[in-house]
């Protein structure tokens, strides 16, 4: 099983999601992001799925999973640099990542955070 | 694979066999010459149908044709099982129903990503789901 980079950069945990994903490994993930949000006390999470070339309903459930266990326990999870087919892909198996920040890049993704922009209507 | 009716077959026994699935399907999709989005949306469907013949038919196979209609040619992936079946065919293609407590998209929502699409089974004599996808001419 390969398993899921993910490097702190100030308060924000980057996870960088292979082009091609395993099932146990983004179980895996799931948990290991909990655990490190709650040990270490992160203040957000980006799942970056700019290498992903395939989200399918299984992957997409553990993501939609990930930002709501993490917002539980005190963390933003934004899904960063999904592929247009991705997202074409996505729209039509009906799967649309509901409750789930996106954003084009990392940079992006953190200054919106760290602005606070938006964020009532960001609310998972 | 250059010529129509050429096929091969891959096993679907465990998780690992679902990415090797992808990888294939993946290569023969580009080597056809496949959009990155129809690409997108063949792998996809393999790795949902993959899943499925992986987790509900207790492992089963893929064979993969090119197939051809005339001046069209297509990817034809055939996915079968000899597991438990599907005891309700019309439920399992209804969004959002789930045997697992799944979000319950992948039959239906693999429908819609590919150009044909057929479901058989019965209880007992397992599964075999058959898709399609047409290469657009430029």
């Amino acid at each position: 099983m390969t398993t899921v980079p993910v490097v702190r950069i100030r308060n924000a945990l980057v996870a960088a999601m292979q082009e091609d994903i395993e099932d146990r490994s983004a179980l895996e993930l799931a948990d290991r992001l909990a655990n490190e949000v709650a040990a270490n006390g992160a203040s957000m999470v980006l799942l970056d799925v700019s290498a992903a070339q395939v989200v399918d309903s299984f992957i997409s459930r553990v993501i939609v999973d990930i930002a709501r266990v993490c917002r539980l326990l005190g963390a933003q999870v934004t899904v960063v640099g999904m592929r247009p087919a991705v997202a074409i892909t996505l729209v039509e198996l009906g799967l649309t990542l509901d409750g789930v920040r996106t954003a084009l890049t990392i940079d992006d993704a953190m200054t919106a955070l760290e602005d606070g922009a938006g964020a009532d209507a960001w609310r998972v | 694979m250059p010529t129509p009716g050429a096929s091969e077959t891959v096993p679907l026994a465990g998780s690992d066999d679902v990415v090797r699935a992808r990888h294939r399907v993946r290569a023969l999709a580009i080597e056809l010459g496949f959009d990155l989005v129809a690409q997108t949306r063949i792998v996809t469907a393999t790795s949902e149908l993959a899943r499925n013949t992986h987790l509900h038919g207790g492992g089963g196979r893929l064979t993969i044709t090119l197939v051809a209609d005339g001046p069209r040619r297509g990817l034809q992936l055939e996915f079968s099982d000899d597991g438990p079946g599907i005891p309700d065919l019309d439920l399992a293609l209804t969004d959002g129903w789930s045997s697992r407590g799944g979000l319950g998209l992948g039959l239906s929502g693999t429908k819609r990503l590919m150009d044909g699409f057929t479901l058989e089974s019965r209880p007992g004599e397992g599964t075999r789901v058959e898709v399609v996808q047409w290469l657009k001419r430029r």
